[in-house]
């Protein structure tokens, strides 16, 4: 089963080698890794798509507690929340195909970020799944290259971190 | 404290916090990156530098002192290959558990990743076996780390930090000042055990019918040997301890089972089979303990007391987790306990295990066996010494045979098996504990891992009694090569490559004495424990083909476990 994780980290130095280093050695499933920063500008947050049932990944939580840079760990499967990843995708381009892959991207309510006379970029953002559709509709095109961000995350409503309430054992 | 406003040195500074730390000892060897620091310490008179003879001794020598004194070891190296050497005692530390702080030399900050001369990458390469580790950029950063890397060490579940300092910042200048609290915001060990928890486990507890308890090294960590046995005692409950728990609870009390697990003797092993109640106390349920994980004591409700929130349901998924300091646990557990199990018939059934199998080993022929050797050590030293072992067979039998009776009394590498930490860590606990006498017992091949720190128990006149059980080979892989690889001994036989032991010893300026024989290994004992001023060596050339029993084969259940010698051709 895919679950989403956030993590807050301390914004320093080796902080993220520890959660992917943690990750390989432990032999935990990354699916999709994104690091951005916070509202605090001494804090970043990871967003970690991983795999697994749920006793691993209860044990990926209480790993990622267990490292010393980690504020915060929210699994967020089990919370109400918004999941957004952005794609850049470059199509092969010809005469014929052009109208179609731009009504394809105005469904998609992406954006057609650059051309010239061999290809297209097509930028979308959206929930995961619908920028796997996106691919999937675009592939017969001939998709050259392909930049995905990772998704990134928050729950809805109230916070759940405010700074100073960081609970945490090791 | 914070205090003045004088600028100080980088050098000044890290004494200065070590000093602040309650530092009397480091284990070190100088070199290029850290000559600022050797030059500060030709003047510093609260510590004692003890120069090992190769850095790994020094790590080992920092974990034999933090393990019998409970207080943090400290290392102190060179960039590069100073650093490198320090790795696989960081691993040790961290399999076990032990709080050390390693400070590594680190070339000039404008020379990191530039492939400079002797320059290691030692924060990368020590993350996966540290509990954390620093890289100290700024000289205005070097006091709260220290700092932190020592509060790290040494709470929650204990482990090793590496702090690495570049030179620069070594040589460079500021204010000092030195925090008097740590705030680290991801890092709040929690030492008390949640009260519902705790209250269900006595409950559980008082109705078991078969309690157990399982004790790992937690519970010496703790320093809850005590309330261990005070909440046995009152309870009448069984006690059986992990390789690293040996010690928690007195071997010789009649409660005490002796160790479980893959060499456990047969009774604890039964026990852990047919509990209806298992207690874990600082353990972590190791693969050596439980065998196959499907078949481990599966009819028992399990309650797991730990530190670290994930030991649990790591290996073994339990019924009650209870998260928190087992010192504390044991003191609350006790105290809510309202009926004291009836465990008559508990006790009838383990008396009858423990007849059944009793711990025994061959004697008829004359021959001198590891088990006599250990048991004459044990009968000697009245299980108050403070035994140092390799790795191996010799291990094994020193944890079947040795009485131990106080905690911090069993020095060995228990999650990383790391042959060659007997002599370098009996040298770390002889500067830890001078009340006590110290023995380091290593097999013929591990004692050759790093002999080299012979001459630093000589060099500081530690009173050392350096026993090596000689049986010609690399004794638990030809057990494992009898038993499960066709007899295949393959590399495995030291005799026709082994040193003369005691000329060895004698090289290195100490007294040493050699014998096959049995009736003399009590005067040989008594020899080596006469000697209080300098340390003194003894070689036990023992049977080469011994096994140690009983064994349960890796992966197999408990339940199969081999009391004694089968003929190897059935075990194809
Ligand atoms: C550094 C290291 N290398 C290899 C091993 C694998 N190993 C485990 S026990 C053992 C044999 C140890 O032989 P010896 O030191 O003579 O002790 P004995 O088993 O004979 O008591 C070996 C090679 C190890 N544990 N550590």
């Amino acid at each position: 089963m895919k679950h989403t994780i956030s993590v807050l980290v301390e914004n320093r130095f080796g902080a993220f080698d520890r959660v992917a280093t943690m990750f390989s050695g432990k032999g935990f499933n990354i699916k999709s890794i994104s690091i951005g920063e916070t509202e605090f500008s001494d804090v970043s947050r990871m967003t970690i798509v991983t795999d697994g049932d749920e006793q691993i990944l209860n044990q990926v939580v209480k790993q990622l507690n267990r490292l010393i840079d980690t504020i915060k760990v929210i699994d967020l499967s089990h919370t109400n929340h918004i999941q957004r990843e952005l794609a850049l995708i470059k199509v092969g381009l010809q005469k014929t195909t052009m109208e179609e892959i731009k009504n394809i991207t105005d469904i998609f309510r992406g954006k057609i970020v650059d051309i010239n006379n061999k290809s297209m970029m097509i930028e979308v953002t959206g929930p995961p799944e619908k920028i796997d559709a996106a691919v999937n509709v675009l592939m017969p095109f001939g998709i050259k290259e392909m930049a995905r961000s990772g998704t990134v995350a928050l729950n809805r409503g109230e916070q759940l971190n405010q700074k100073n309430e960081f609970v945490q054992t090791n | 404290m914070s205090n003045g406003t004088k600028k100080l040195s980088g050098a000044d500074i890290f004494f200065e916090c070590l000093k602040r730390e309650g530092v009397d000892t480091i284990f070190g060897y100088p070199g290029g990156a850290v000559l600022k620091l050797y030059e500060k310490l030709y003047d510093v008179d609260f510590l004692e530098h003890i120069l090992v003879r190769h850095e790994q001794g020094a790590t080992h020598a920092a974990e034999g002192y933090a393990k019998a004194t409970g207080k943090v070891g400290v290392v102190l190296v060179t960039s590069g290959p100073g650093a490198t050497n320090t790795v696989t005692g960081i691993a040790d530390a961290y399999m076990d558990s032990v709080p050390i702080v390693v400070f590594t030399g680190q070339v000039p900050s404008h020379l990191i990743g530039n492939d400079a001369f002797q320059e290691a990458d030692i924060v990368g390469i020590t993350r996966p076996i540290t509990k954390h580790n620093f890289l100290v950029r700024d000289i205005n950063e070097l006091a709260t780390t220290i700092r932190k890397a020592f509060y790290i060490a040494s709470t929650g579940r204990p482990g090793p930090v590496v702090v690495d300092l570049p030179k620069d910042v070594i040589a460079s200048e500021c204010e000092f000042s030195y925090p008097d609290d740590v705030d680290i915001k991801g890092y709040k060990p929690k030492y008390k055990g949640h009260y519902n928890q705790i209250k269900k486990a006595a409950e559980i507890i008082s109705n078991a019918k078969r309690p157990l308890l399982y004790v790992g090294g937690g519970v010496i960590m703790s320093g809850g040997s005590r309330e261990l046995a005070l909440f046995a005692k009152e309870n009448n409950l069984p006690v059986t301890m992990t390789l690293q728990g040996l010690g928690a609870f007195p071997g010789t009390d009649e409660q005490s089972l002796g160790m479980l697990g893959m060499h456990g003797t047969y009774w604890a092993n039964q026990a852990v089979n047919n509990c209806d109640v298992l207690v874990s106390l600082g353990a972590r349920f190791d693969d050596r303990v439980t065998g196959k994980v499907d078949t481990f004591a599966v009819n028992a409700f399990k309650i797991h007391v730990d530190i670290d929130p994930t030991c649990i349901d790591k290996n073994i998924v339990v019924d009650l987790p209870i998260v928190g300091d087992v010192k504390h646990v044991l003191a609350e557990l006790a105290a809510e306990i309202q009926k004291t199990p009836d465990v008559k018939e508990w006790w009838n059934q383990i008396n009858e295990w423990k007849e059944e199998c009793p711990m025994a080993y061959e004697d008829a022929d004359g021959k001198l066996r590891t088990e006599y050797v250990i048991e004459q050590i044990s009968k000697k030293t009245k299980g108050e010494a403070v035994i140092v072992t390799d790795v191996g067979q010799h291990q094994m039998w020193t944890a079947q045979y040795y009485q131990f009776n106080h905690p911090r009394s069993n020095l060995t590498s228990g999650g990383l098996g790391t042959m060659g930490f007997s002599v370098p860590a009996a040298i770390g606990a002889s500067f830890g504990i001078k009340d006590r006498p110290i023995i380091s017992i290593s097999g013929d091949g591990g004692f050759q891992m790093n002999i080299q720190e012979l001459i630093t128990a000589v060099a500081y006149k530690l009173p050392i009694k350096f026993i090596i059980i000689n049986n010609s080979f690399l004794g638990m892989v030809r057990q494992w090569q009898e038993l499960f690889h066709a007899e295949k001994y393959s590399f495995t036989d030291l005799s026709a490559s082994n040193p003369d032991f005691v000329k060895v010893g004698q090289a290195f300026g100490i007294e040493s004495y050699s014998t096959d024989d049995p009736k003399e290994v009590d005067t040989l004992i008594d020899k080596a424990m006469s000697i209080n001023d300098r340390p003194v060596l003894l070689e036990f050339k023992v049977v080469k083909e011994n096994m140690v029993f009983p064994m349960v084969p890796s992966g197999a259940s408990i339940s199969d476990m081999i009391v004694k010698r089968l003929n190897p051709k059935r075990m194809m």
